[in-house]
């Protein structure tokens, strides 16, 4: 019996008339790839947004390796394992990618302003295994040769692995990605494809927002699809793949 | 850039060399200052170090976190009163400064939380609007706390401030030493230098570490950096509090060096002054924050020393009164500055290559 790490239930989130997230409940369990698909404006991403913090729910329960997340906010949410990417990327441009990554060990460190006035050997020490591991990570992803770089004048994939490095910094139990294909190539993809396999074999679990299905059908272990903010198929890639529901929702109800 | 990177850029002789030749320069510096152009100029410079303890607290909020504050005199007017109403024959109490200073210090951190708490949501101009009408409230309390209970003095302020007193020497007095007097300015500069030395070390120490990167973070993408596990509201409170803190400081002191304070001298034009001193500067950067806040309290003074005589001399009577004259080429100079070099006299590398991007488009 696979044991559940995350698990929502009636999650309900509406921005005005609009109702973006439909009584949507789902559970993720420990070590799988578990897949968001579905149209654009579908509430994939509302539906990330909530599991991170970002967004307060008006319903619904949530809870994360035994802990109730509903309406946490997101340093709450950070700390009991779930960090994220962006579908836009969003790093600090002006620091450097390492700083990037340190400003992920925050959450993992203590230091407070008397210690950094003080500079006392224990923030010291904190501060110096707060580099090591910045550095750590940039190798896991494989850019520490742009470290000293300003993130904001680094390649487009050099980014967006970045901005796995830094979420991973957090030490997560769960790994969110938004579309962190998008805009890539094919060598690329299969390159970040690795990565994932990789990140989930180190004992983190991922959860993937992606338009790429075929990449999707590949990786995932459970993919779960939402379609005007409902869930309306969930199960291992074969079965939601051939899914009425499923193939109505992206080609239309001629081809169901 | 890490913390041991920058220190390895310099190398350490040079470091020790340059250390050297500042320690000299700003110990003999009031004796060059004063005995060549007298006691006047040297209490100016004695103010420059106050405004570079105000433009570094400063500096933490605005340059460190990115939250525009237009009214952190109110910080200065806190730590002032603190140390004035402990410390004067207005209710009698008359504690020493080192007890008075630190409260002063904590009082303002106090104030400053005070303020960070309810616009914590607010940023941009919204969180400039509501920082201004704060300083002025500040300002406003201090002038009307006469009644009914007399606090403050109302708008005559608090007089006869006691001195800082260090065991049987008192700074309000001229020290005589080997038959030369030195006049209280002597003394304070020293004490003044100390601290200031100390609020640099703070404010540099503060930057390069897990804070301070916090604070980068938040002024780049607060989103982000909420998503990354910072708590924004305590990072926020932090930047607020600190940063009055340093203001606090430089309010005590200033009340024992003037011996008399009242709510005029915390006007909204000092914060504007003070985020001047930031910005011309340059934003964020230690070393370009000082320079601005000593240019900016000693050239308009430089400047009213300077244009009488030399309209006299060029035209033979005076076109234009000084006083006017004076603040018509300070306001010219800051915006020809500001045209020339938007990043400020001595920008940080960080904020030299923003600028840089932006002009490439």
């Amino acid at each position: 019996m696979a044991h559940a790490l995350l698990k929502i239930e009636g999650i309900n989130k509406r921005f005005g008339g609009l109702h973006a997230l439909n009584n949507v409940g789902l559970t993720i369990n420990k070590g799988e790839i578990y897949g968001l698909i579905g149209p654009n404006g579908a509430g994939k991403t509302t539906l990330f947004n909530v599991l991170t913090g970002l967004y307060q729910p008006d319903e619904g329960t949530f809870t994360f390796d035994g802990q109730d997340l509903f309406r946490a906010k997101p340093h709450v949410v950070v700390g009991t394992g779930i960090a994220r990417t962006f579908q836009n990327i969003r790093l600090f441009g002006e620091m450097t990618a390492l700083e990037n990554v340190m400003v992920g060990r925050h959450i993992r460190s203590k230091a407070n302003a008397l210690g950094a006035i003080l500079r006392d050997r224990k923030t010291m020490a904190e501060e110096k295994a707060i580099e090591a591991k910045a550095w750590e990570l940039l190798a896991y992803v494989g850019i520490t040769d742009v470290a000293q770089e300003r993130a904001r004048n680094l390649s487009y994939g050099h980014q967006r692995r970045l901005e796995i490095a830094r979420a991973l910094a957090t030490e997560p139990k769960l790994l969110a990605l938004d579309e962190p294909a998008a805009g890539m190539n094919p060598s690329e993809t299969e390159d970040l494809k690795v990565l994932m396999e990789k990140i989930r074999k180190d004992g983190v679990t991922v959860l993937l927002i992606e338009h790429d299905v075929k990449l999707m059908m590949g990786l995932c272990d459970r993919i779960a699809v939402l379609d005007y903010g409902k869930k309306i198929a969930e199960g291992v890639p074969e079965v939601v793949r051939k899914d009425p529901k499923v193939i109505e929702a992206y080609l239309g109800a001629a081809h169901a | 850039m890490t913390m041991a990177l920058e220190m390895n850029k310099l190398d350490t002789n040079k470091k020790v060399g340059l250390f050297l030749v500042s320690a000299i320069v700003l110990a003999v510096l009031p004796f060059v200052v004063g005995g060549l152009l007298g006691n006047s100029w040297l209490r100016i410079i004695d103010f420059a170090l106050l405004y570079v303890m105000l433009a570094l607290g400063l500096n933490i909020v605005v340059g460190f976190a990115g939250l525009l504050d237009l009214g952190f005199i109110a910080f200065y007017a806190v730590g002032a009163y603190t140390f004035a109403l402990l410390g004067s024959p207005h209710f009698g109490i008359h504690l020493p400064f080192y007890i008075t200073i630190p409260l002063g210090a904590l009082v303002a951190a106090f104030f400053g939380i005070l303020l960070g708490t309810p616009v914590l949501r607010l940023k941009g101009d919204y969180l400039a609007i509501v920082t201004l009408g704060f300083g002025e409230i500040v300002r406003i309390f201090m002038n009307n706390l006469n009644a009914p209970i007399n606090i403050t003095n109302g708008p005559q302020g608090i007089n006869l401030i006691d001195p800082v007193k260090v065991g049987g020497l008192s700074f309000g007095k001229s020290l005589e030493i080997a038959g030369h007097s030195f006049n209280s300015v002597y003394l304070y500069y020293y004490f003044f230098l100390a601290l200031t030395v100390l609020v640099v070390i703070m404010a540099w120490r503060l930057q390069h570490s897990r804070i301070g990167r916090a604070w980068v973070a938040m002024r780049e993408d607060s989103i982000a950096a909420a998503a990354m596990g910072l708590n924004i509201r305590n990072i926020k409170l932090l930047a607020f509090s600190l940063g009055a803190l340093s203001g606090g400081v430089a309010g005590g002191l200033f009340a024992s060096f003037q011996g008399f304070i009242s709510p005029e001298s915390f006007g909204l034009l000092e914060s504007v002054m003070i985020l001047a001193m930031i910005v011309l500067g340059g934003m964020g950067h230690i070393p370009g924050v000082i320079l601005g806040a000593v240019v900016l309290t000693v050239a308009p003074e430089v400047l009213r020393d300077v244009i009488g005589p030399l309209q006299m001399h060029t035209f033979g009577r005076m076109l234009i009164d000084p006083e006017n004259a004076r603040m018509l080429i300070f306001g010219l100079a800051l915006v020809v500055m500001m045209l020339l070099r938007p990043e400020g006299m001595w920008p940080s590398k960080r904020r030299k290559a923003e600028f840089d991007d932006a002009k490439k488009g």
